[in-house]
């Protein structure tokens, strides 16, 4: 059939299924937008920045599974995507995103609004494409997809010059797409396999270090089963979160920086990690030489990249975490679950030597107190995102997760600004369910222009602002390593919540009280509109328990040690 | 493996033939801090692919990261790391006309070369051989007072 470059994007996007694009049209990309506004094939979401607009079509692909799509235009609109592009690669989202470029023939010539796109996005990128004829296009198009969902997933670029979107041509997507270089692993080799599985069954105090790639791989029910059936204790990263199902007794916790003692200690003294999709970042093994010193490893990741590259690696697999698990089950069926009681048993006893606990207030609302809170009210029927500091730490600790994809948060670029279009991007895509972004005075200014895309949308969103009028988490290391040199981390300073909310079309609400917390939640969810709840919580408050970065995971600061409570100054 | 941080290793990359790929895996090298030490591309007679040869520097753990993070390139077909291979590198060479020409050929030719061109002020000179060699010639040529040197880069073959 013929049509336009234009025309065949959209075409692609309709016949990949995606129901939701989130963009900003440009003078580049506005032969796409025409399309865009002809077709009924998928709804457009206007953001009010390119940022937020990649972040959005991220918190779609978070909370489906499915891959995000943005479209932005080039220059300027390209640029201010990249931090969206980065978010994405560095957790392994899969995602698309479509940018505008000026024509072929003013490429190279610093034309108006251009960019080398691809030479900047090629770090943050899985794949990129600039495309240089209207013939490649449809491929393109499909490859860029495959590749974004497939293997180890993550965002892909498509550049496509202004004049590719006039020009008319020939469309047939392909239904398959063969590229000779890209064939990921997704069976696990046999023979490791079995290796493995004589691993854990002569282990004394093995342990499931759970990864982002668990719920990538949508594996949680196998994992979950593998813990049954081996009774084997697991601890969950930043990104695992809900994995194991807060109520899982054999889950330990978050583990790493802002790990709890268990989950720590658990994985210092281990004699065999049972690594499922995790990447052993820095924030989770402290330090290197003292991570599960006495452990051997076996590390399932479908990215042999990812295998080895900070720690010795004893089993190693590279495959994805369902097939491998799929393979290794019917092994693991006569494990003596009784040989790792007196493990489980002195996990116990660490967890109720220091439990995961604050010293609640009744003066002053605790972050943690509020999103417990939360957890109590709505439970398992939200979806969680939040933006990065303490906010960020204390919901991953306290809010109590039940499964894959509630929690969405940028993990390992920690981009501030990321919680509230992701919660636009989860809500398009789940608008039955109530979507809170969890956030900081700090770290919500960074996107709240977003307040007017999800008014305009009707994409009623909760923003929970644990404001401490700090930049909490800086202020927190501050405390701890600079002498309490609040270096420009007061934010004493602040704008009208409530008005800036109003002004935007939502709603907003100064909270102080446990009573107003309660009332406000209420009211929110009833209103169904875009929110501001402006929480005002502990200044003081630090995210506790606490690995100092670079130091080993037991050596944690915890919560009786430190003088926290209260004002301080 | 050796532990050696410095040791020297030469590996073979055969990618597909589209643009930017080069950059592609140079900036694979510079984003992540490995050293290359010389890089020579050419298309693979009658395929749509291309092969790249690059001399780095590194320990065992670095090279399997290397490795590794090319293999993940999209467009990366193939990734040798040679254990056993025959490894040559060319180098041109001007020396002025007045040096003593027939040592300058009696020299190149010692190293697998000769005198390709000769003009009114100067000559030049070509030789292939191994990495090392080379490394010897132009301590030797340096004699001869030449005024221009330049060396082509490795290209490996596994034995």
């Amino acid at each position: 059939m013929q049509m336009s470059g234009a025309q065949m994007v959209c075409e692609a996007i309709i016949a990949e299924g995606v129901k939701t694009v989130f963009g900003y049209p440009g003078g580049a990309i506005m032969h796409v937008y025409d399309e865009i506004y002809k077709q009924n094939g998928f709804e457009h979401i206007l953001n009010r920045h390119e940022q937020a607009a990649v972040h959005a079509a991220d918190g779609y692909a978070r909370a489906t599974g499915k891959v995000g799509v943005a479209m932005v235009t080039s220059g300027p609109g390209f640029t201010n995507a990249v931090t969206g592009l980065a978010t994405a690669y560095m957790d392994s989202i899969p995602m698309v995103v479509i940018s505008g470029q000026v024509p072929l023939s003013l490429i190279g010539t610093d034309g108006f609004q251009e960019i080398d796109a691809v030479g900047i996005s090629r770090p943050c990128t899985k794949h990129n494409f600039l495309v240089r004829s209207l013939e490649e296009l449809p491929r393109i198009l499909k490859e860029a997809f495959y590749i974004a969902r497939s293997g180890r997933p993550g965002p892909v670029l498509v550049d496509v010059p202004k004049d590719i979107t006039v020009e008319i041509g020939e469309f047939s997507y392909p239904d398959s797409v063969n590229i000779p270089s890209y064939k990921p692993t997704y069976k696990g080799n046999k023979r490791q396999i079995e290796k493995a599985v004589e691993a854990i069954k002569k282990a004394k105090k093995p342990l499931l270090y759970i990864g982002g790639g668990v719920v990538l791989s949508n594996a949680y029910k196998l994992v979950r089963q593998l813990a049954e059936t081996t009774q084997i204790p697991a601890v969950e990263t930043l990104m695992a979160r809900g994995v194991m199902g807060a109520k899982n007794p054999l889950l330990l916790g978050m583990l790493g920086m802002h790990g709890n003692y268990a989950s720590n200690m658990a994985m210092s003294e281990t004699d065999l990690v049972i690594s499922l999709g995790a990447r052993f970042d820095d924030r989770v093994t402290g330090k290197l030489s003292e991570f599960a010193k006495y452990a051997d490893i076996i590390h399932v990741d479908i990215d042999p990249a990812n295998i080895a590259k900070l720690v010795d690696v004893d089993y190693p697999i590279v495959g994805d975490i369902t097939q491998v698990l799929e393979q290794m089950l019917p092994l693991l069926d006569d494990v003596n679950t009784e040989r790792y009681h007196a493990w489980r048993e002195i996990l116990k006893r660490y967890d109720e030597l220091h439990p995961q606990s604050y010293v609640d207030s009744d003066e002053v609302i605790k972050p943690q107190w509020a999103i417990e809170r939360i957890g109590e009210l709505i439970g398992e029927d939200a979806i969680i995102t939040s933006d990065v500091g303490q906010h960020q730490m204390w919901a991953a600790q306290h809010y109590p997760f039940d499964r894959p994809r509630q929690w969405i948060n940028s993990g390992g670029l920690g981009t501030m600004g990321f919680g509230f279009p992701a919660a636009i991007g989860a809500k398009r895509a789940f608008p039955e369910k109530t979507v809170i972004n969890v956030t900081g005075d700090g770290s919500i200014l960074m996107n709240m222009q977003e307040l007017v895309t999800a008014a305009e949308y009707k994409t009623p969103v909760i923003n929970m602002i644990l404001n401490n009028h700090f930049l909490g988490m800086v202020r927190q290391w501050q405390t701890f390593f600079y002498e309490k040199r609040y270096s420009e981390t007061d934010l004493s300073f602040q704008p009208n919540w409530k008005a800036l909310a109003e002004a935007c079309g939502g709603i907003g609400y100064d909270v102080t009280t446990k009573e107003e917390f309660d009332a406000a939640i209420k009211d929110a969810i009833e209103q169904d509109k875009v929110c501001f709840m402006n929480v005002a919580v502990n200044r003081f408050e630090n995210v506790l328990p606490m690995v100092p970065a670079g130091g080993a995971l037991f050596n944690m600061m915890l919560p009786q040690k430190t003088e926290t409570h209260g004002e301080e100054k | 493996m050796s532990g050696n941080i410095n040791e020297r290793r030469v590996i073979s990359v055969v990618v597909m033939n589209e643009s930017s790929v080069l950059a592609r895996v140079t900036a694979l090298f510079a984003g992540r801090g490995y050293n290359i030490e010389s890089l020579t591309v050419a298309p693979i007679p009658e395929s749509d692919m291309s092969h790249i040869t690059i001399a780095t520097k590194g320990n065992a753990k670095v090279m399997e990261q290397i490795t590794k993070q090319l293999h993940k390139l999209i467009p990366v077909y193939k990734v040798i790391e040679h254990e056993e291979m025959v490894e040559k590198e060319m180098v041109l060479i001007k020396f002025p006309i007045a040096e003593n020409l027939s040592d300058i050929q009696a020299l190149c030719k010692a190293y697998n070369g000769g005198i390709v061109n000769v003009g009114k002020e100067m000559v030049i000179a070509q030789v292939a051989d191994e990495p090392k060699r080379i490394k010897h010639f132009i301590e030797a040529a340096h004699r001869y007072n030449p005024c221009e040197i330049v060396r082509g880069g490795v290209v490996a073959i596994e034995r």
